[in-house]
């Protein structure tokens, strides 16, 4: 006889856009036998800007700006890898002291990405305290990036051939200090959080990800180095100054949602180190590379007379991109953030691809999930770190 | 009597205090600005997939189910507990076998997956 | 105090001529009754400021602060802010089912403060089946949120229904074992006597020290009945938006709020009666007595001392749950029913026996 098997019937639900875990405008058309989620299909694109199309008819220096919109939460790395992709088009070397400015910037930047990672997470998971504690800091690395850039959140603060301003007077020693005090706030989150028996049992065997099938799905950053990969493009690339300091890069291999906690936390522990070396170290000079600013167009520069450096004041408005064509990546809080670059001997980039971390690593997320419950929807996604604003671009 | 006649009182007053609040908001809140997609269902800003009251997981009906043998088993405990001191040894020891039992019963429940939620 | 008056009520039905007197003492009932409802109002208002004010410390914030001196009215102008909001009902829902629901969770809840003791035998009735009528009302809260789950035809709602309920009858078995326990080291389920068993050695008279694993196991389930954290999975914010409590806005929100609260002073109330001594002071055994003779002729004094010192320890007591809501991520829905069947209940089966055996063994 021919019975059918029992017709299951499952609850589809949507989650988000107007969801408080979607971190910003992600949807989820999740599909559940109870507790259990039997498929999840992500949408995306409620964040869509065209950032790709826009690059396409700005200048690098009128396309700096907005470029914060991608991950506002990382801004430096997106200021970065936008002057990095000309620089290296263009063949510009980068005077040391700014290539250290750079360095502590983007490792402040990373702190301040990891933190507001961490509040969600632990948020995600049911914990709201520690989202108040994080801020506590994030405020404080937002003060440094105020002094130095004149801005807290979208600083404009990278360009070609260097930073836009020298560090303000002071500013070295409040960073030390907030150094030290980041330490003992990254002690508190430990006791506070690392060693709780709910979130170790929340997140033990969560979501894990196997090295291989990491590899495979092309996810970067801790997604990749908490599946027991030591891939870190600021060893691997050697770009700016990393080299000169000593640092490690953070790994686990279990590959589990604990797995991507304790690399971020470990993260952020070196990155202090990183900055604290270079805050030791930085030298002196130009922070920014002058001659670009006047790149092709003047033939035999003299050197500090009055047109000069009424020049050098202004952005070049008129920096060419070579016909030629590259991909440059750095190692984004979030993953490897890159660009592929065009250029078309004009102005403006013929074409501006971004590689965003957060949308390569939120492709697993659907695997992941299948055959969890419902509650680990939110841990999984929570771990994997996304920001919709640099995955719809 | 005496002491059932200020919980029956009570049992008319808290039905009162918790059902005048909802007629409150009537005289001073209009419906007007209502308009229906106000009074859809929540799902995140999307007409809602189907019905909810589809079928639920059984296992929400197991545990129902699982918690109306020990229920009963703690309800005729109360009569026996409360007069311990007065009951002979027989009567107590006799609920002391019932009790075993159960926790045998509930050991069986244990061993056979019957609280597992997985 | 109101026995008192009962019995006075009860000599005047039998005289057929005080038709006046017996209206004359059923108002005299009333008054305790409006007095127990204002008290658990005010009471929750306070609960509420203070886990205001002790999340705003925990989170180094400064909390409710321009609603009246320190912010302690901000809970009354919420509250009155949502008694003037629009009635909404879901168009696709049961209106009926929609709206009884939190009125149910909110009756059972307050019908359970009849049974506990304020003071020196200020009860509103002692009952002799005592912690017993809790343990049966308080059964009933999870219906009404069920209803209002299933009332919202929404789905998160319906989700949130579904695990209030499956987590509320997890957690009675043990909660009634535990509270079967002391009814057996007290010999009554009164909860008079239950509270003057422990008044004999003050502070070591106290159940804490006679049940420390019965009251871990209290502890656990009452939060778990109350739905806080790390038991709120009925209303988890990030997984099901507000569970049940989704669709509703207005005083029916409201009353939800209250009722978490009344549930959350409930329990305190009864922890505080079960095993911290209730309403006896319990320490200093050298002098208080003296005080109370000296004031003796003043049984109001005395009185108010006992709501004082309930009070007292009540709200010292809350301190726990609140500092746990605010320090403590969530369990999952198979963490919480496993903790539940697995861990509690075995062993509040076992404390049961062995305070059973205990017991027998001292007759």
């Amino acid at each position: 006889m021919n019975v059918p098997a029992t017709r299951k019937d499952l609850m589809r639900v949507n989650m988000g856009p107007h969801h408080p875990s979607m971190h910003g405008v992600l949807r989820l058309i999740v599909t559940l036998d109870g507790e259990d989620v039997i498929d999840c299909e992500p949408i995306l694109g409620y964040l869509h800007r065209g950032m790709e199309k826009i690059a396409e008819n700005r200048t690098i220096i009128q396309y700096l700006p907005y470029v914060t919109r991608w991950d506002y939460l990382a801004t430096m790395f997106t200021e970065a890898i936008t002057v990095n992709g000309p620089e290296q088009l263009g063949n510009i070397q980068v005077p040391k002291r700014a290539s250290y400015i750079r360095i502590i910037m983007l490792e402040l930047s990373r702190i301040a990405s990891h933190l507001l990672w961490l509040g969600p997470f632990m948020a995600d998971i049911g914990a709201q305290t520690p989202f108040f504690y994080i801020f506590r800091e994030r405020e404080l690395i937002y003060d440094l990036f105020e002094a130095a850039t004149g801005m807290r959140m979208m600083h404009n603060y990278f360009r070609i051939g260097g930073v836009a301003a020298d560090l303000p007077y002071g500013w070295i020693d409040k960073c030390l200090d907030f150094c030290d005090y980041f330490l003992t706030g990254v002690t508190e989150y430990q006791k506070l959080i690392t060693r709780n028996p709910i979130f170790l049992k929340r997140v033990e065997g969560v979501g894990v990800v196997g090295g291989e099938e990491a590899l495979n799905w092309g996810l970067s950053g801790p997604m990749l180095r908490a599946s027991g990969i030591q891939w870190d493009l600021r060893k691997v690339d050697q770009y700016e100054c990393y080299y000169e300091l000593d640092w490690e890069v953070q790994w686990q291999k279990e590959g589990d949602s604990l797995a991507r906690y304790l690399v971020r936390i470990g993260e952020m522990t070196e990155s202090i180190k990183i900055i604290q070396q270079a805050l030791e170290g930085i030298p002196g000079g130009p922070y920014e590379n002058l001659e670009i600013r006047r790149f092709d167009k003047v033939k035999d520069p003299e050197w500090n007379d009055f047109e000069y450096r009424f020049i050098s004041k202004k952005p070049s408005p008129a920096f060419e991109l070579a016909k030629q064509e590259l991909y440059v990546r750095v190692e984004a809080p979030k993953g490897e953030l890159g660009i592929f670059l065009i250029g078309d001997a004009g102005v403006f980039p013929w074409r501006w691809k971004i590689r965003p971390p957060g949308f390569i690593n939120l492709q697993i997320l659907p695997q992941l999930v299948k055959r969890m419950k419902l509650a680990d929807i939110m841990t999984i996604l929570g771990s994997i770190d996304i920001i919709m604003g640099e995955v719809d671009r | 009597m005496s002491e059932f006649s200020p919980i029956s009182i009570y049992l008319v007053i808290s039905p009162l205090v918790s059902l005048i609040p909802l007629g409150v908001p009537f005289p001073f809140a209009s419906n007007s600005s209502t308009y229906p997609e106000k009074l859809s269902a929540y799902e995140c800003g999307f007409d809602p997939f189907g019905d909810a009251r589809s079928r639920f997981d059984i296992r929400f009906y197991l545990v129902s189910i699982l918690f109306i043998i020990p229920d009963p088993e703690v309800t005729f405990s109360f009569p026996w507990a409360v007069p311990l001191n007065k009951i002979d040894p027989f009567g107590s020891w006799s609920m002391m076998a019932f009790l075993l039992i159960l926790t045998i019963g509930s050991l069986y429940e244990w061993k056979r997956g019957a609280l597992d939620w997985e | 105090m109101i026995k008192m008056i009962m019995d006075t009520t009860e000599i005047q039905t039998i005289n057929p001529f005080s038709r006046l007197e017996v209206v004359y003492g059923i108002l005299w009932t009333l008054v305790p009754i409006f007095g127990l409802v204002l008290g658990i109002i005010i009471g929750v208002l306070v609960i509420v400021w203070l886990e205001r004010e002790i999340s705003a410390g925990i989170q180094q914030r400064i909390g409710p602060e321009y609603a009246g001196p320190l912010g302690i009215l901000q809970a009354l102008a919420d509250g009155v802010k949502l008694l003037f909001k629009e009635n909404l009902l879901p168009s696709r829902g049961d209106a009926r089912l929609f709206s009884i629901g939190p009125s149910i969770a909110v009756i059972s809840i307050l019908l359970s403060y009849s049974i506990i003791p304020f003071g020196d035998h200020l009860i509103l009735s002692d009952l002799t089946i005592g912690v017993f009528l809790w343990i049966a009302i308080s059964s009933v809260a999870p219906i009404g949120l069920l209803m209002s789950g299933y009332g919202s035809n929404n789905k998160y709602s319906f989700l949130g229904g579904l695990r209030a309920t499956a987590q509320s009858i997890s957690y009675e078995i043990p909660l009634t074992l535990c509270v079967l326990s002391i009814s057996l080291l007290s010999n009554s389920p009164s909860t008079i006597d239950i509270v003057e068993a422990q008044s004999k050695y003050g502070f070591w008279g106290w159940n804490l020290w006679r049940q420390p694993i019965g009251f871990i196991i209290f502890l656990c389930s009452s939060l778990a009945e109350c739905e806080r954290l790390p038991f709120d999975l009925p209303e988890a914010e990030e997984e099901l938006v507000a569970g049940y409590q989704t669709e509703y806005s207005g005083i029916k929100f409201g009353l939800f709020y209250i009722a978490s609260y009344l549930n959350l002073l409930v329990s305190s109330l009864f922890v505080t009666v079960l095993y911290l001594g209730g309403w006896n002071l319990s320490i200093a055994y050298g002098f208080i007595p003296k005080l109370f003779d000296i004031n003796k002729a003043g049984k109001v004094f005395g009185t108010i001392i006992g709501i004082l010192i309930t009070l007292a320890k009540t709200y010292l007591f809350l301190f726990i749950p609140i500092a746990t809501r605010w320090t403590l991520p969530r369990l999952r829905m198979d963490q919480l029913l496993s903790l539940g069947w697995k861990f509690l209940l075995p062993i509040s089966l076992g404390n049961l026996l062995l305070t059973t055996s205990f017991q027998l063994l001292s007759l």
